[in-house]
Parts: C-alpha cells; sequence; structure tokens
C-alpha cells in the first residue's frame, strides 16, 4: 500500500464520488416520486393509466439497469433521441428506481385493511381526509424497510454508470488501474468511498426503519 | 419510419450468436444460483444457532454484501486476486465467485429469516407429542419454512440472472458484448444497429426473468 499514490488519487475520487451521489439522490428522489404516483394509480385502479403503468414496472423490474442504459444511451440516438450521459444515467435510475418503489408503496397500501377506510368513514371523514391521515401513514410506514432496501439498492446499481462512460467511482477505478496500474491501492480506494457513501445509508436506514414502526395496529 | 436496425439480427448467424451469448451469462448464474441455494440453507441454519461467534461474523459477511456493488466485489477478485497473490482467475470463473458470495449471503437471510417467522409454540408442540428433533424439523418446521422461503428464492433467482449482466465489465463475452460485436461488425451496412440489438437484449432478458417472477408472485398469492 503506497500512501503517497493514495494521496495523489484522492482528489479524482472525490470528484468521482460526488458525481456518483449526485446522480445517486436525483435518480433516487425521481424514483420515489414515480412510484409514488405509479403505486397510487396501480392502487385505485386509475383507467387506461394501471395498464400502461403496470406494463412498465414489469418491464422495468425485469431487465438489468445495465441494459436498460444501453438502449437509452446508444439505442436511442438511432432513431433521433439522443440524451446526454449524466441525464441518462439520472433516468436510467429513476425508471428502474420507479418500478422497484412502486412495488414496494403498493403492497404498503395493501396490507391497510378495508377496516381502516370504514372506521374512518364512519367517523365523518371525506375521502381525501382518509386517505391522507389514516391510510397513507400507515402505508407509508409499512413499506419503509422495503423503501431502505431499495435506496441501498440503487445507491449500488449506480456502479454500472461507467459503461456509458460517466465517471463515477467505478469508472475512476477502472481507469487509473489502466493508466498506471496501482490495482490495490485503487480498489482499495473503491472499497473505502463505496463504504463511505453506503454505510451510513445503511446505519441510519434500520434507525429510521425502527423508529417509523408505528402501523400494524394489534399484530 | 426510421430505420430500426432490426435487419441485421436476421444476417448470417446474428441471432445465434446472441441467445449463445445470453446462454453464457446464464450459464454463470445457474451455477451461482446451485450454489447459493445449497449453501444458503447451510448458512443460513447456522444463523438461527445462538454461537456468538458465528452470529458475528454472519453478521459482518451480510453487512458486506448488503453494502459492496456486486461491480466492486467483482473488479475485486478479477484484478485485485491476481496482484495480490498472483492468482489468475479467469473471468467466468470470477463471476460465479463474486455472485456464489452475494447469493449465499441473500439466500441465507432469506432462509434465517423463514426460520425465525416459525413461532415458537410449533416447536413445543410438536416435543409435546413426543416428536424428537429430527421428526419435528422434517414434519413440521421444514415444510412450514418451505413455504415462506420459495417465492423469495426465486424472487432471488430473477436478481440473479439481470446481475450477471455485470459480468461483461470484466470482459466475459456474454449477450451484451456479442450486441456490441454485431453493431461493431454493421457499422456500414446497418448504422441504426445499436437502436436494434440493444432492444432486442432487452426483451431477451425480459423473456428470461418476466416468467419466473410471475411464478414466483402466483406462489406467494396461493400460499400465503
Amino acid at each position: 500500500m503506497n500512501w503517497e499514490v493514495i494521496q495523489s488519487y484522492l482528489p479524482l475520487y472525490e470528484k468521482a464520488a460526488l458525481l456518483t451521489l449526485k446522480i445517486g439522490w436525483l435518480g433516487i428522489a425521481f424514483s420515489i416520486v414515480l412510484g409514488f404516483v405509479c403505486a397510487i394509480i396501480r392502487h385505485y385502479k386509475v383507467p387506461v393509466l394501471h395498464r400502461i403503468v403496470g406494463i412498465y414496472i414489469e418491464l422495468f423490474r425485469n431487465t438489468p439497469l445495465l441494459i436498460q442504459l444501453f438502449f437509452l444511451y446508444f439505442g436511442l440516438p438511432k432513431i433521433g433521441i439522443s440524451i446526454d450521459a449524466e441525464v441518462c444515467g439520472v433516468l436510467g435510475l429513476t425508471l428502474l428506481g420507479g418500478a422497484y418503489m412502486a412495488e414496494s408503496f403498493r403492497s404498503g397500501l395493501e396490507s391497510i385493511e378495508p377496516i381502516q377506510t370504514e372506521s374512518a368513514m364512519s367517523l365523518g371523514m371525506s375521502r381525501l381526509q382518509t386517505i391522507w391521515h389514516v391510510i397513507l401513514p400507515q402505508a407509508i410506514s409499512s413499506s419503509v424497510p422495503a423503501f431502505v432496501a431499495n435506496i441501498i439498492f440503487l445507491l449500488k446499481e449506480t456502479s454500472v454508470f461507467s459503461a456509458i462512460s460517466l465517471m463515477d467511482l467505478m469508472f475512476t477505478a477502472k481507469d487509473l488501474i489502466g493508466l498506471y496500474s496501482k490495482t490495490i491501492e485503487c480498489l482499495a480506494m473503491l472499497v473505502v468511498f463505496y463504504l463511505l457513501i453506503l454505510l451510513p445509508v445503511s446505519i441510519i436506514g434500520s434507525i429510521v426503519e425502527k423508529k417509523l414502526r408505528f402501523a400494524g395496529f394489534g399484530e | 419510419m426510421p430505420d430500426l436496425g432490426l435487419d441485421v439480427l436476421f444476417k448470417g448467424i446474428n441471432m445465434q450468436r446472441l441467445l449463445g451469448g445470453l446462454w453464457v451469462s446464464l450459464r454463470i448464474s445457474l451455477i451461482a444460483i446451485a450454489i447459493s441455494i445449497f449453501l444458503g440453507l447451510v448458512v443460513g441454519w447456522l444463523m438461527t444457532r445462538k454461537n456468538i461467534v458465528i452470529k458475528a461474523v454472519t453478521r459482518v459477511y451480510l453487512e458486506i454484501v448488503r453494502i459492496m456493488p456486486q461491480m466492486v466485489l467483482l473488479f475485486i477478485v478479477f484484478f485485485g486476486t491476481t496482484r495480490l497473490f498472483g492468482w489468475n482467475i479467469d473471468a467466468e470463473l470470477s463471476s460465479v465467485i463474486v455472485f456464489s458470495f452475494w447469493g449465499v449471503a441473500e439466500m441465507s437471510d432469506l432462509v434465517r429469516s423463514a426460520l425465525i417467522s416459525i413461532p415458537k409454540h410449533q416447536y413445543e408442540s410438536a416435543y409435546a407429542l413426543g416428536m424428537s428433533e429430527g421428526q419435528t424439523y422434517l414434519s413440521v418446521i421444514i415444510p412450514q419454512t418451505f413455504r415462506r422461503l420459495i417465492p423469495l428464492a426465486i424472487n432471488l433467482i430473477t436478481r440473479m440472472i439481470k446481475t450477471t449482466s455485470l459480468v461483461m465489465m470484466i470482459g466475459v463475452v456474454e449477450v451484451l458484448k456479442v450486441g456490441q460485436q454485431i453493431i461493431e461488425a454493421n457499422r456500414k451496412a446497418s448504422p441504426n444497429a445499436a437502436f436494434g440489438v440493444y432492444l432486442t437484449v432487452f426483451v431477451l432478458y425480459f423473456i428470461v426473468c418476466w416468467p419466473i417472477s410471475m411464478f414466483s408472485k402466483r406462489l406467494e398469492k396461493k400460499w400465503s
């Protein structure tokens, strides 16, 4: 292990980590929104849209992100749709994440017994009030563990962005290994940087899971 | 209608080559899946033991797998071990090692949570009826565990198949790499091949994974 080498590589890795974080968090934020909308559409069976959303979810849950990115980045320009690599990364992550988030959130919605809606209605709440005060808080609470798992999964998936030549951590490591073959230092730094990004998420995630476990009354 | 570059698939043996590439990734995932299921059952059962050392070791193992991207593990096994120990592990074997390492962790976690979800009174009632420990496991615990386990394990299988697409990054010539080769070779004749070929690869993965996930969903509904 050569510390001078590590020091000289550090700025490159920092830049790459920032890119990974930027694309990762943007993609995750968008995928939560997309997943939320899709889950509501699926759950309340909005006509027409709910079929389209169903097809979208199945398509993107059953194909790897790497292939999706190749199609978006190298395939689409051939029919006249060119997307910048960073936008492509965010878009790919959002489409993949949206499908996963939608499924997690939908199973949260489905886990709520009809009696909850009936009770809220009989207390004189309107339909919107019921959804907002009774259904959503419980659905979110019971889908938190799946959400956390999805967020970690999506952050890990960002490692495939190097394939569409985004200069993320993986790309930087591969590039530096190719140029100077300081393999051990490069790989060690790669591991440390991914730990720095993912370990806090994993720890905070398990704390949040415990704090938000209030749904499932009477179990 | 723009040229979708689908014609290239019907030239020569391009389609067979793509399918051959798909088989390379499937073969890697099938071997890794077999290893994961077998070792995962053992490790998962070990994890329910009350031994502190086993608990600590498996916990660290699980966290490593949970946190490290599979691509990083692939790089470590493929590039790192050569540098560190002078081992020359070829790309396919590296992939099998990494995906088994990952799959065993995931599988054992599923086995563990399925086992601990069986209420204690099931064991106690079986003992009270005079069953031995072996009998209890064989006719009471394992059948119940399997119902919870199988849909989740099938889900894991599709995840492993999807993740094997990464092996292209360490130089295994699988479906995506074959696709690239076809596109390069037909650069002049069909300049839009990238669209058609990548779309086909996308559809191929979907055709492989979708029936498996549907099957797992149906089992889950039926058995819950």
